[in-house]
């Protein structure tokens, strides 16, 4: 497993002839956390969309390994272990918090009381254990949020994509969020892609940095190689410095 | 009033509206998931009702031939989905409402044309026409038997929702489809067993109203269609168990206009309980039981 890798091959989304991505090429190892920046409209979550199937991507290809899974269903890819969490949060609001996450678990076949008995021990491990019999309707944002991240967990995937995991969340729970984050790669042996505006929480969180304006890939690699691109400062951190 | 009348008038209440609840129940099923109302849903109880006409004269005895009526609708179920839905699934929510009218029509017209529009005399057992007294009461068996299937069947419903593995996707897919689609659910094969479990109602419902009118034609799903409806309208069209509510607050409404109404006005009974219906909407617009969520597709 360790030498499998989410690879896309210059993806290129276009809605109705605007070009939302233009040729992207990026590579998830296992065991990395990759941020995904870039300013709004960049087509960061166009990206994550193509990756886990809800937009088709025009030309390119999303690879697991030597696997192509571009033209997959949605439901097919996360079976295939790419999981996420969404910028606006989707749970099922009527469901408890137990059974929001043992959803993605019972799906790839687990029976319900092992779904169940998962559901607890992750909920557990992100201090959401109180709210497990709650209905998730009933949560507040920030719970809700992690609720998300452990839902996409519980399918136990290789790949994790987070569309601004702490958005809406304040200093303590982004922090709390942060170090609970830092530590899934190593322990769960995945590869975690997350895209936030928070750029210090990206800065200690992530591994290396892929930073992408109007569709284009503008820059990757270290996260201090990226800090210092001229044309990143210029396009993104380069006006979150100057504004207050 | 005496202890006969109360007993009489509860038994009453209870009898219709676990007829009412079993319906609409079946319809709330569908509509949690596609948001839409199986406007073939009453051709259900019809498909039933006339494979039992079909067995009247074979020698199987009759829970056995009830079994297999009840069968056919849950297969009617299923295939009301492969054929009028899951095709135009993807196209607007017109498009699926037109089929299932059209689907409606072709099951009616096809039991016009292969049976007869005249009523058809269906097999009961003996045990539909007996009675037993209690407190001075005449209580018809039927309406026991009625009363016990619907709290089986619901309690059994009920197991199955919160307890297995069904119940939890297919609660996940009326909560949020598409995001029950993402997490891994098998969306096609949810809908299906959705109708399917729509199609068991449907069917159990027929034998149970078969067991008080006799016989059955061509249109005798349109009563049932009619009552499980304005029964979700008014217990919330996103709860299951507004559903039910909705089904027996119908039928204690229904039965209270029976007793109180004086015989001329009788027959004007439906008009009384309408207006209680617009009533109870004027009051509590989207029902009485809100669904958590909104009703729009996802």
């Amino acid at each position: 497993m360790s030498n499998r890798r989410l690879r896309i091959n210059e993806v290129s989304v276009e809605f109705s002839g605007l070009r939302a991505l233009d040729k992207v090429s990026l590579t998830i190892e296992t065991g990395e956390i990759l941020g995904l920046i870039g300013p709004n409209g960049s087509g960061k979550t166009t990206l994550v969309n193509a990756i886990t199937g809800q937009v088709r991507p025009s030309t390119g290809a999303v690879c697991i390994g030597d696997e192509e899974i571009t033209a997959l269903s949605p439901r097919r890819i996360a079976l295939k272990g790419i999981t996420r969490s969404f910028q606006q949060v989707r749970l099922f609001n009527d469901l408890s918090v137990v059974e929001n996450v043992a959803a993605t678990s019972l799906a790839k076949g687990l029976s319900l009381r092992a779904a169940r008995q998962t559901a607890r021990e992750l909920l557990v491990d992100f201090n959401l254990s109180d709210f497990g019999d709650m209905a998730a309707g009933a949560l507040n944002h920030g719970d809700k949020r992690r609720v998300e991240i452990v839902r996409a967990l519980a399918g136990d995937p290789s790949f994790l994509l987070l569309d601004e995991p702490a958005a809406g969340m304040n200093e303590t729970e982004s922090d709390a969020l942060l170090a609970t984050l830092a530590e899934l790669p190593a322990s769960r042996a995945l590869g975690i892609l997350v895209i936030d505006h928070d750029m210090s929480l990206i800065m200690r969180l992530c591994h290396r940095l892929h930073v992408i304006s109007s569709g284009k890939t503008i820059g990757e690699g270290s996260v201090e190689t990226v800090r210092s691109l001229p044309a990143v400062v210029e396009a993104y951190l380069g006006t979150s410095e100057t504004s207050p | 009033m005496d202890v006969g009348t109360i007993l009489q008038f509860t038994l009453d209440v209870l009898n219709l509206g676990s007829l009412y609840a079993l319906m609409a129940l079946g319809l709330v099923v569908i509509y949690g998931i596609l948001k839409l109302v199986n406007f073939a849903y009453g051709e259900l109880v019809m498909v039933a009702g006339y494979t039992l006409y079909l067995l009247n004269g074979s020698p199987l005895p009759w829970l056995i031939m009830a079994l297999v009526a009840v069968c056919m609708a849950v297969i009617g179920g299923i295939t009301t989905d492969l054929v009028a839905f899951r095709p135009v699934r993807a196209n607007s929510l017109t498009a699926m409402l037109i089929t299932s009218f059209a689907f409606s029509t072709l099951l009616q017209n096809a039991a016009l044309l292969f049976i007869s529009p005249r009523a058809r005399n269906v097999p009961l057992p003996e045990i539909f026409t007996q009675s037993v007294t209690m407190l001075g009461v005449i209580i018809p068996v039927r309406n026991l038997i009625t009363i016990a299937s619907a709290f089986i069947l619901l309690g059994a419903f009920t197991l199955v929702m919160k307890r297995t593995v069904l119940g939890m996707a297919l609660r996940a897919a009326a909560s949020n489809f598409t995001m029950a689609r993402m997490v891994g659910i098998p969306a096609n094969f949810i809908i299906t067993v959705a109708f399917a479990i729509s199609g068991l109602f449907a069917g159990v419902v027929a034998m149970l109203w078969l067991g008080r009118i006799g016989a059955v034609v061509p249109g005798i799903g349109l009563e049932p269609l009619l009552v499980a409806f304005i029964a979700c309208v008014i217990g919330g069209m996103r709860s299951l168990v507004g559903a039910v509510v909705g089904g027996y607050l119908l039928a204690l409404i229904d039965v209270s206009f029976n007793y109180a109404l004086p015989p001329d006005l009788l027959s004007f009974r439906d008009a009384f309980t309408f207006t209680m219906v617009i009533v109870i909407l004027l009051l509590r617009p989207s029902g009485l039981i809100k669904g958590p969520d909104t009703g729009k597709r996802t």
